[in-house]
């Protein structure tokens, strides 16, 4: 393919970031922004998976067979782990403003500066060979894309892969330093990683469906044929158990790997906007894994197949196989989604690393020299950015030269797996010092030399040796001699490949160490405020700016002309508005600041400079005292005790509160009650009232009158015996409602045929039937089956619905009909009457006590108001029901359902 | 009070048992007595007879005591009309209601015939 077409494409597609970058950063200043997607969130994470992953897999996985997986296998096991962990450092992050893992370190440590250098110094030197394999597979892919032999070319100008690396340089420094303050996010960048992380993926897939589908005819097809391949029994078995050891410490590394290499740092903590967006990353994230797995394997078994024994790099088949069906097009998507997997790591990783040389490495440099502290302030700023950018610039051109000396002569997995050796050194310093209060600077600094040395022996100068640059009998036979140093074999381990072997002992020397000197040596005062708020940080987190322990004196000016030095007149004044409304108080009189304010001015400087650079530009400007450990614990247990006791403050007027609501509904539901006794009380009386009247004045006329004329006579006491009659028969009502209420009321239980009780109440009011002239018609099913109640009881029910329909159906042409029969388990009697009818309004509450004599508009002479409320006890204790259905003007129907298989309880 | 046209007594109460004594009781009394058996009625009567005194139900079908008294009072032709309460609501706030709305007397039920004879006549002699 023509050489200028692939350089120009693959420009094209870095103005394409550029595009995709300014525009994201313009929705952000707009305040639409892309980073508040977890999908965004996620996408970043893939950066994770680079040319290694994209060329190298397929590479790995057609030499060595499955072990390409493991590297996947980790992070998807660290996945879930991501709440406890990563979610903690993203908090501690936040909270302390730290920007670099160095930096992570260093401020645990007590924020110190030979701590954050060393971690630095192993970052770079680590990972510097691992964006060397992303410029030697952007490389090689240029080189079988165009058939110019890219590889060889001397070094520089001649060579396309350098201007590369510089076109990279430049997307770096423009998205990557755009704000000297590094906690700040870059939004811009962050987009374009996302896409690209989808671009890598969808590209390999599509190649991976082509190889598979196009190519061959399925995966069944070339697994079959695959199988006749010499090496395929090897390829898919482990070995032996060295092949277990090998995946072991493989999986171990890339758990490591996912947290602490210095981009997923950088996109998963300080690019983190949202804690909870760990949640959709955290099954998001292995997903993509699993997709951009899918076909490794048949691409590499393809490749195998295809180029039987031919010289084509394995690490090289996604992009060979395309090339040789003659899809050019198809072969440039693949270059361009490689290329995109190995920019993306290149963009992230440098820009992680020029912050921590900046913030870790000058800046600490820089404010050691008083010179430069006390005359170049103001220039700081600028000094910085401009090593951030030369740091950029630096790395690059070491990782170019890394690559044209070394890693041309290895896989892309063989020199990233030495980068993840690295990274691995930082794991117990930071997982103990987020979990383990007493890991001291001493542990940590001894665990990771002692272990980067041993990396650096074992992994490093082997490479080295492997290239020449050292003679071979250091392998052979150790350094001058002693077989016991050979670096493969350190100290006789023997058995182990290369990578278990080095991750062994390194790991091994480091945990023992940083453990060990931990116990053995003593945290200063600084170190355990940080190892305190560290390890406690969501306790502390809700604390605005006490978790900095401080003593001394400091004036208000020097704090804010440390603020406009770093941050500009307009941020910082920006930050101090924020503070005064955190911290309304007003300012002390002498122009002293407050310690929360030296605080809160150091966290913002950390953001800028790193923590231990910002600790030294503050006690510059302070005059610090002395403080002891014991003080640092009790002012950090007051503020912890402080928020326990406000959230225990919170708790217990929360089920105060709870309580207080308990209490007034229940006195509210009392209340209610002492009403409705209150108006059954006062109904009760007002309803005795009315017939003592009529008979008190009929008895005083009686009395004052003797001479009153017989008849009238015989008409007032027929009154009076009525009214008496009326009187009685309330107050049984009364006392049976009452009784019904409180449970009291027994039921006489026998058997009872309801056809018979239904004739006896029709009996008993007959003589009433009669007089009124009403048509009364009986209608109850033969032989209904006997139930057990209590047989007076539902008389009572009977003749009370019977009677109120006497008294409310038609004056002239009065009908009722009493009907009964059997119906789903159930005896279901109805009495119909041809009245006015009841409101539906009120068909519930007629069943209320006195309810008429309530509502004057259907009250009636006789009734005592209790009729139907008593009913409705007596058969909800036959465990029935009872209802009405009623229009206005068609008369009412009265009925109820009495279940015929039921156990009455004697006693209700 | 012979020799002098029959005061008017209107009584009423949708009870006919307490009616029917208090009718008696009025006429034995040599007044001129008419019956109302809820509210309608007795301000029908009302406008039509304008009697001098009224015994007055409160809680009744329809219209309620208060509001015939007040019609009572509204009413020109009944000026100078005695209104005696009778009624079996016994709280302090329905008796106060009774003479805002513009009672003479409020006799809580049960109450003596011979008491209720005595007060009217003091209140019509005064």
């Amino acid at each position: 393919m023509n050489y200028w077409l692939v350089i120009g494409v693959s420009f094209c597609y870095l103005a394409l970031l550029f595009g995709l970058a300014s525009w994201a950063e313009r929705r952000s200043a707009a305040g639409r922004s892309f980073v508040g997607n977890p999908y965004i969130y996620a996408l970043s994470m893939a950066v994770y998976c680079t040319a290694w992953t994209y060329y190298g897999s397929v590479g790995r996985a057609a030499t060595t067979g499955l072990g390409y997986l493991a590297i996947y296998i980790g992070p998807t096991l660290m996945a879930p782990l991501w709440w406890v962990v990563l979610r903690k450092i993203i908090r501690i992050c936040k909270v302390q403003r730290i920007t670099t893992i160095a930096d992570f370190i260093s401020s645990r440590y007590g924020k110190n500066i030979t701590l954050g250098s060393i971690v630095t110094i192993v970052c770079v030197l680590g990972i510097i060979p691992y964006i060397s394999i992303q410029l030697k597979a952007i490389a090689s892919s240029l080189d079988i894309l165009t058939g110019v032999n890219e590889v060889g070319r001397s070094p520089l100008f001649g060579d396309t892969s350098f201007f590369i690396a510089l076109g990279l340089g430049l997307f770096t420094i423009v998205y990557g330093t755009r704000h000297v303050e590094a906690t700040e996010r870059h939004e811009g960048m962050v987009t374009a990683i996302a896409f690209e992380s989808l671009f890598k993926l969808v590209i390999f897939i599509v190649a991976g469906v082509f190889v598979t589908y196009g190519v061959f005819n399925g995966f069944g097809d070339i697994m079959q044929k695959a199988t006749q391949l010499p090496d395929f029994e090897r390829l898919m078995t482990f070995d032996n158990e060295s092949g277990f050891s090998q995946w072991f410490w493989m999986v171990v590394l890339s758990m490591l790997a996912i947290l602490f290499l210095p981009r997923q740092f950088q996109v998963a903590v300080v690019e983190n906007v949202n804690e909870q967006h760990l949640n959709k990353a955290m099954w998001l994230f292995p997903l993509y894994l699993f997709a951009i797995n899918i076909f490794v394997l048949p691409i590499a078994f393809g490749g195998d197949l295809i180029f039987n024994g031919a010289n084509v790099d394995a690490d090289m088949f996604v992009l060979a196989i395309p090339l040789s069906e003659g899809k050019s097009i198809l072969a440039l998507l693949v270059y361009l989604g490689g290329y995109s997997a190995a920019t993306s790591m290149v963009i992230v990783a440098t820009i992680a690393l020029s912050v921590m040389v900046s913030n870790n490495i000058v800046m600490p440099l820089l404010v050691a020299i008083p010179a430069v502290k006390n005359n170049y302030q103001n220039q700081l700023t600028k000094i910085l950015l401009f090593s951030r950018r030369l740091g950029i610039l630096v790395i690059l051109l070491l990782a170019y030269l890394y690559y044209k000396g070394v890693a041309e002569y290895y896989s892309l997995v063989e020199v990233g797996l030495v980068s993840f050796a690295a990274v691995a050194q930082f794991a117990p310093a930071i997982i103990g010092g987020i979990f383990w209060k007493e890991g001291t600077k001493n542990g940590a600094l001894a665990g990771i030399v002692v272990g980067s040395i041993v990396w650096f022996y074992t992994l490093v100068v082997p490479s080295m040796v492997g290239v020449g640059m050292l003679p071979n009998s250091i392998l052979e036979n150790g350094p001058l001699g002693m077989a016991l140093l050979k670096p493969f074999e350190l100290f006789g381990l023997q058995g182990m490949d290369y990578i278990s072997h080095a991750m062994f002992w390194s790991m091994f020397l480091n945990v023992g160490l940083y453990i060990g000197v931990s116990l053995l040596s003593k945290q200063t005062s600084q170190e355990r405020n940080q190892a305190e708020v560290f390890v406690d940080i969501f306790k502390y987190s809700t604390v605005f700016e006490s978790s900095i322990v401080w003593k001394g004196t400091a004036y208000i000016p020097d704090i804010k002309s440390l603020l406009v030095n770093f941050l500009g007149e307009k941020k910082a004044e920006v930050a101090m508005k924020a503070y005064k409304r955190k911290y309304p108080e007003p300012e002390d009189e002498s122009g002293k600041a407050d310690p929360k304010l030296v605080t809160y001015a150091e966290k913002l400087l950390a953001g800028v400079i790193g923590s231990s650079s910002a600790r030294i530009m503050v006690s510059s400007v302070v005059k610090e005292e002395e403080i002891s450990i014991d003080e640092v614990l009790n002012i950090l247990k007051e503020s912890q005790q402080l928020i326990s006791i406000n959230n225990e403050l919170r708790r217990k007027s929360m089920e105060l509160r709870r309580a207080t609501e308990q209490l007034r509904s229940a006195n509210e539901r009392l209340k209610q009650l002492d009403e409705l006794k209150d108006e059954f009380l006062s109904t009760v009386t007002h309803e005795l009232r009315t017939p003592l009247t009529s008979i008190r004045a009929l008895s005083e006329i009686l009395y004052d009158n003797p001479e009153m004329e017989r008849e009238d006579q015989e008409h007032f006491l027929q009154t009076i015996v009525k009214e008496s009659e009326r009187l009685t028969r309330l107050i049984t009502h009364v006392l049976d409602l009452e009784r019904f209420e409180s449970g009291k009321q027994k039921l006489n239980l026998g058997p009872v045929q309801i056809e018979e009780v239904v004739r006896e109440s029709v009996q008993t009011l007959e003589q009433l039937v009669q007089e009124k002239n009403i048509d009364l018609v009986v209608d109850v099913q033969h032989n209904l089956p006997t139930i057990q109640g209590d047989r007076d009881r539902l008389m009572q029910v009977l003749v009370n619905l019977v009677s109120n329909a006497i008294k409310f159906c038609n004056p002239e042409h009065g009908r009722i009909i009493v009907s009964g029969y059997y119906i789903d388990g159930d005896i279901k009697v109805n009495v119909v009457d041809n009245g006015k009818g009841i409101d539906p309004e009120f068909h519930k509450q007629i069943f209320d006590k006195f309810y008429q004599a309530q509502n004057q508009n259907i009250r009636k002479p006789e009734g005592s108001g209790l009729g139907l409320p008593i009913s409705k006890k007596i058969i909800e204790s036959h465990q029935g029901r009872i209802w009405v259905e009623s229009e206005l003007g068609k008369g009412a129907r009265f009925s109820f359902v009495l279940p015929v298989r039921v156990n009455v309880p004697a006693n209700v | 009070m012979k020799g002098k046209e029959k005061l008017k007594v209107l009584v009423v109460d949708d009870e006919p048992s307490i009616l029917m004594p208090l009718e008696f009781l009025m006429r034995k009394n040599g007044y001129q007595v008419y019956i109302a058996r809820n509210g309608t009625e007795a301000m029908e009567s009302v406008d039509k007879e304008q009697p001098n005194v009224v015994l007055l139900d409160i809680m009744m079908p329809d219209v309620d005591g208060y509001e015939v008294c007040r019609h009572i009072r509204e009413s020109e032709a009944m000026n100078g009309a005695k209104v005696i309460f009778m009624s079996a609501k016994t709280k302090d706030a329905d008796i106060k209601k009774g003479y805002d709305v513009g009672a003479d007397l409020y006799i809580p039920k049960p109450f003596s015939t011979r008491f209720l004879i005595e007060k009217i006549k003091e209140l019509t002699q005064s």
